[in-house]
C-alpha cells in the first residue's frame, strides 16, 4: 500500500526528515510514536502533499504510484486521507456541503457520477452513527464552534464518508477525554479491513490500547530508530523515550 | 437537500475564464449626437412623450448639474468620465407594441437566453415577472395582468409617466432630490427610461419582481430611473440583475432608485450586479455611480441586499431615511474586487424616527490588486429617542497586493441611541485551502467555498433564484486568485 524509501523532507531550510524508510502492506495498522519534534507530524504533512514541506531526497509509493508526483487533491482522491491533529474550521460552508463537495470531486476523478441526494443522505446516516456524530453536528459549518474531541470525531467520519485505502491519523487522540477516544477507535476499528490500511500517529500508548496496531514503529530525530509489535508500545509507556534514544547496545 | 444539489452543479458549471456575459447583440439602434446640452434633453423628453412638468424637472437639473463637480472623497482613482464625449439616447429602432413573447425581436432573445433569463423560462420556472431593460426602453414586461388584477403597478418608467403621472409626479425626486449629487443630477437630467412600481394599500405582492438591466449599444450612458412606492402596509420584493458586454472604452452608468415605503410597509430590494470590470491590466469596464436612496415611514422597513462583483470602478451607497417613529433599515452587502478593480461601496442610515433601527451587514472580498473600501454613515438625529444600529464591517483579502479600508462615520446627536460597530479583517486561509485539498477538493473550488461560506450571512438573505446566481458569480469573480 505505501512503501516510503530514504525519506529526507525540509521545512524552511531545517531538515526534519533524514532518511525514513516504512513499508505497510495492505490491511495493517502501524502506528508511529515518538518524543515530540522527533519529526511524526511532518511525516503526516510530507505524505498528504503540504507545500511548506519539501523532500530533498527518497522516493514514496502509493498503492503502486508515485505519491510524491501528485498534488494534494489528487492523493486524496486516489485514496489518502489525513485526519488532522488541527482540523480547520470553515465558517459558514455547513459540514455536509463540504463533503458532499468532497465525495463528488473524488467520484468525478474515479469517473463515477455525482452522488444523489438519497444516496448521500443514507451515507451520512449510516456513518455519523460510527461515530455518534449528532445531526446538529453534522449539520453546522465545518468545525466551527466544535469542541476539540467533536472535530477528531468530526476528522473520523469525514473518513468513514470518503472510505480512503490508507487513512493517516496525526495524533487524533490529542486532547480527547476517555469516551471520545472510545468513540474514535471504535469508528476506526468499524474501518479496518482487508484492502485498508492505517498510519496511526500518537505520542501516547492509551490510543493503541483501543486501536490494536499490526506494527509499532518509533521515530527520533527523522528516522525509524526501533520497530516492534505492540509490545514495543508497552515498553516506551514504561520506560518513556529516553531509553531508546540511548544508542541500542 | 435542494440548495446543496444546486450549489454542487453551480461549482461544476464553473470553469470557463473569460467574461461570460461578452458578446453584443445587433440591433438597429436609435441614437442622439454625442454630447450634452438642453436641445439634448428636449430631444429626449419629445422622444418619449414627457409632459411639460418633466422636462421643466431635467432642465432644472441640468441647469443644477452644471454647478456641480465631481465628488474628489471616494477612495477611487479613475479617468473623469467626458460627459459631452456620451451618447445620452439610444433605443432599439423595433418600436411598435408588444402584446406576447413571440413579438419579441429574436436577437433580443436571444441575448436574454445566453444570459439565462428567457422570459418563457422565468415564466414557467420560477413566476418571476421580469422587466427586461435594453438600452433604456423597456422591451417586454410580463405578468402584468395579473399583477394588474392586484392592483400593482409594474412597468417601464416612461410608460408610467404616460399612465400613471400623477403618481410619478408626486414621488420623482422626492427621496433623491435633484441637487443630491452630481450624478443624481446628471441622471435626473438625462434618464431615458428605468422601471416604476407601485403596490396598493395592503397588498403583498405576490411574487418577486425582477428588472435586468443591460447595457449593450457601444458608447452609450446608461442613466435609469427607479421608483418603486410601497402604499401602506403593503410588502413588495425587487430584484434588480445586471451584465454588461464586454467593451474597451469604459461605460459609464449612473442610475438612480428612490424607494419609498409608506407607514407599515415592507421593501426588499436585491441586487445582483455583474458588469464587466475591466481586463486584468484594468482596461475597459463599467463605471458604476449609483444614487440608491429609501425613505421608511411609520413603523416601516426597507432591506437593500447587494451583491456587487462587476464593474471597474462602483461608487454606491444604497441607504435608508427612517423618518418614521419605529422604522427599520437593513443593508447586507458582498462586495468583490479582483484585478484592478475599485469599490467604495457602503451604505448611509439616517436615524430620524423615535425607536428606529438599523442593521449593516458589510462583507468586502478584494482580490488581485484591487482596492475595496466600505464606506458607511449611521447618522442619529436630535429626535431619534433609543435609535439602535448594528454594523459589521468584514474584509478578506485574497492576496498581499490588494486594499481593503474601512470608512465608518458615525454621528450621534441623541444619548439615548445605542450605536454598535464591529469590523474584521482576515486573509483567505492557507491551513482552510489544505483542509479542501486534502480531501479532494480542488483548489478553485475550495476558494468558491470558502469565500461564499464567508458570504453566506448576506447571500442568505437574497432570494432563491439570486442567491444561486450570486454564488456563481462569487466564484467566477475569483477564479486564480489567491496568491
Amino acid at each position: 500500500m505505501l512503501t516510503i524509501k530514504n525519506l529526507h523532507a525540509q521545512v524552511d531550510q531545517t531538515a526534519i526528515l533524514k532518511g525514513l524508510d516504512l513499508e505497510i502492506a495492505p490491511g495493517e495498522v502501524h502506528a508511529i510514536m515518538g518524543p515530540n519534534g522527533s519529526g511524526k507530524s511532518t511525516l503526516a504533512s510530507v505524505l498528504a502533499g503540504r507545500e511548506d514541506y519539501e523532500v530533498t531526497q527518497g522516493s514514496v509509493d502509493f498503492d503502486g504510484s508515485d505519491l510524491l508526483d501528485m498534488d494534494a487533491s489528487d492523493r486524496a482522491r486516489e485514496g489518502l486521507f489525513l485526519a488532522f491533529q488541527y482540523p480547520v474550521e470553515i465558517p459558514g460552508v455547513s459540514n455536509l456541503n463540504f463533503m458532499k463537495a468532497a465525495i463528488n470531486a473524488q467520484r468525478e476523478h474515479r469517473g463515477m457520477e455525482a452522488i444523489s441526494a438519497k444516496d448521500f443522505l443514507a451515507l451520512v446516516k449510516e456513518k455519523s452513527a460510527l461515530v455518534e456524530l449528532a445531526g446538529r453536528l453534522r449539520d453546522r459549518s465545518v468545525n466551527e464552534g466544535f469542541s476539540g474531541g467533536e472535530k477528531k470525531r468530526n476528522e473520523i467520519f469525514q473518513m468513514a464518508m470518503l472510505e480512503p485505502k490508507l487513512a493517516i491519523l496525526d495524533e487524533t487522540d490529542s486532547g480527547l477525554d476517555i469516551d471520545a477516544l472510545r468513540i474514535v477507535s471504535q469508528g476506526v476499528n468499524a474501518m479496518r479491513e482487508a484492502g485498508r490500511s492505517f498510519l496511526v500517529i500518537t505520542h501516547y500508548q492509551r490510543l493503541l490500547d483501543h486501536i490494536v496496531p499490526d506494527h509499532v514503529h518509533v521515530l527520533s530525530d527523522g528516522k525509524i530508530v526501533k520497530s516492534g509489535t505492540k509490545d514495543l508500545a508497552m515498553e516506551l509507556e514504561e520506560k518513556g523515550y529516553d531509553w531508546i534514544k540511548e544508542p541500542a547496545v | 437537500m435542494k440548495m446543496a444539489n444546486e450549489e454542487d452543479k453551480i461549482l461544476e458549471e464553473v470553469t470557463g475564464k473569460a467574461y461570460e456575459f461578452g458578446f453584443t447583440t445587433d440591433i438597429d439602434s436609435d441614437k442622439a449626437p454625442v454630447g450634452l446640452n438642453e436641445d439634448i434633453i428636449r430631444l429626449i423628453s419629445s422622444k418619449k412623450n414627457e409632459p411639460s412638468w418633466l422636462l421643466d424637472w431635467r432642465l432644472k437639473a441640468y441647469e443644477t448639474w452644471k454647478g456641480m463637480t465631481e465628488p474628489e472623497w471616494p477612495h477611487l482613482s479613475y479617468a473623469k468620465p467626458d460627459f459631452q464625449a456620451i451618447s445620452y439616447y439610444a433605443a432599439p429602432k423595433a418600436k411598435k407594441e408588444l402584446t406576447s413573447m413571440d413579438e419579441v425581436d429574436p436577437e433580443l432573445r436571444k441575448t436574454m437566453e445566453k444570459l439565462g433569463i428567457s422570459l418563457e423560462e422565468q415564466k414557467r420556472l420560477s413566476g418571476v415577472a421580469v422587466d427586461f431593460v435594453m438600452d433604456s426602453v423597456s422591451v417586454a414586461t410580463s405578468f402584468k395582468d395579473k399583477l394588474a388584477e392586484l392592483g400593482i403597478i409594474f412597468c417601464s418608467m416612461s410608460e408610467a409617466v404616460q399612465e400613471h403621472p400623477d403618481l410619478v409626479q408626486k414621488y420623482l425626486g422626492s427621496v433623491v432630490p435633484v441637487r443630491d449629487n452630481f450624478y443624481g443630477a446628471l441622471n435626473s437630467a438625462v434618464f431615458t427610461d428605468g422601471s416604476f412600481c407601485y403596490i396598493p394599500k395592503g397588498v403583498r405582492c405576490p411574487m418577486e419582481l425582477s428588472t435586468y438591466f443591460r447595457i449593450n449599444e457601444a458608447g452609450t450612458g446608461q442613466f435609469e430611473r427607479t421608483l418603486l412606492v410601497a402604499d401602506e402596509a403593503s410588502y413588495v420584493s425587487y430584484l434588480e440583475g445586471c451584465t454588461a458586454p464586454q467593451r474597451d472604452e469604459n461605460q459609464l452608468h449612473a442610475a438612480v432608485v428612490e424607494l419609498v415605503a409608506l407607514d407599515d410597509a415592507e421593501i426588499k430590494y436585491s441586487t445582483v450586479q455583474n458588469w464587466y470590470p475591466g481586463d486584468a491590466e484594468g482596461k475597459g469596464g463599467v463605471f458604476n455611480f449609483v444614487t440608491k436612496r429609501g425613505i421608511a415611514h411609520e413603523r416601516s422597513k426597507i432591506s437593500w441586499t447587494q451583491v456587487e462583483t462587476g464593474s471597474a470602478v462602483t461608487w454606491k451607497y444604497p441607504s435608508c431615511i427612517l423618518k418614521g417613529n419605529d422604522s427599520v433599515g437593513e443593508f447586507y452587502s458582498v462586495a468583490v474586487t479582483n484585478n484592478m478593480q475599485q469599490a467604495d461601496t457602503g451604505t448611509k442610515m439616517i436615524h430620524l424616527g423615535k425607536r428606529t433601527r438599523s442593521t449593516i451587514i458589510s462583507k468586502g472580498i478584494s482580490a488581485g490588486k484591487s482596492q475595496n473600501s466600505y464606506r458607511g454613515l449611521v447618522q442619529i438625529m436630535p429626535n431619534a429617542d433609543k435609535a439602535r444600529n448594528f454594523s459589521q464591517c468584514d474584509s478578506l483579502l485574497m492576496t498581499d497586493q490588494c486594499g481593503a479600508h474601512t470608512f465608518p462615520y458615525i454621528e450621534t446627536k441623541n444619548p439615548t441611541a445605542k450605536v454598535e460597530h464591529e469590523a474584521t479583517t482576515s486573509k483567505i486561509g492557507e491551513d482552510q485551502i489544505f483542509y479542501c485539498l486534502q480531501r479532494g477538493i480542488d483548489e478553485e473550488q475550495a476558494i468558491s467555498l470558502i469565500v461564499n461560506g464567508y458570504a453566506k450571512e448576506v447571500l442568505n438573505k437574497l432570494p432563491m433564484e439570486f442567491a444561486v446566481e450570486a454564488q456563481k458569480l462569487l466564484a467566477i469573480s475569483l477564479e486564480g486568485s489567491v496568491g
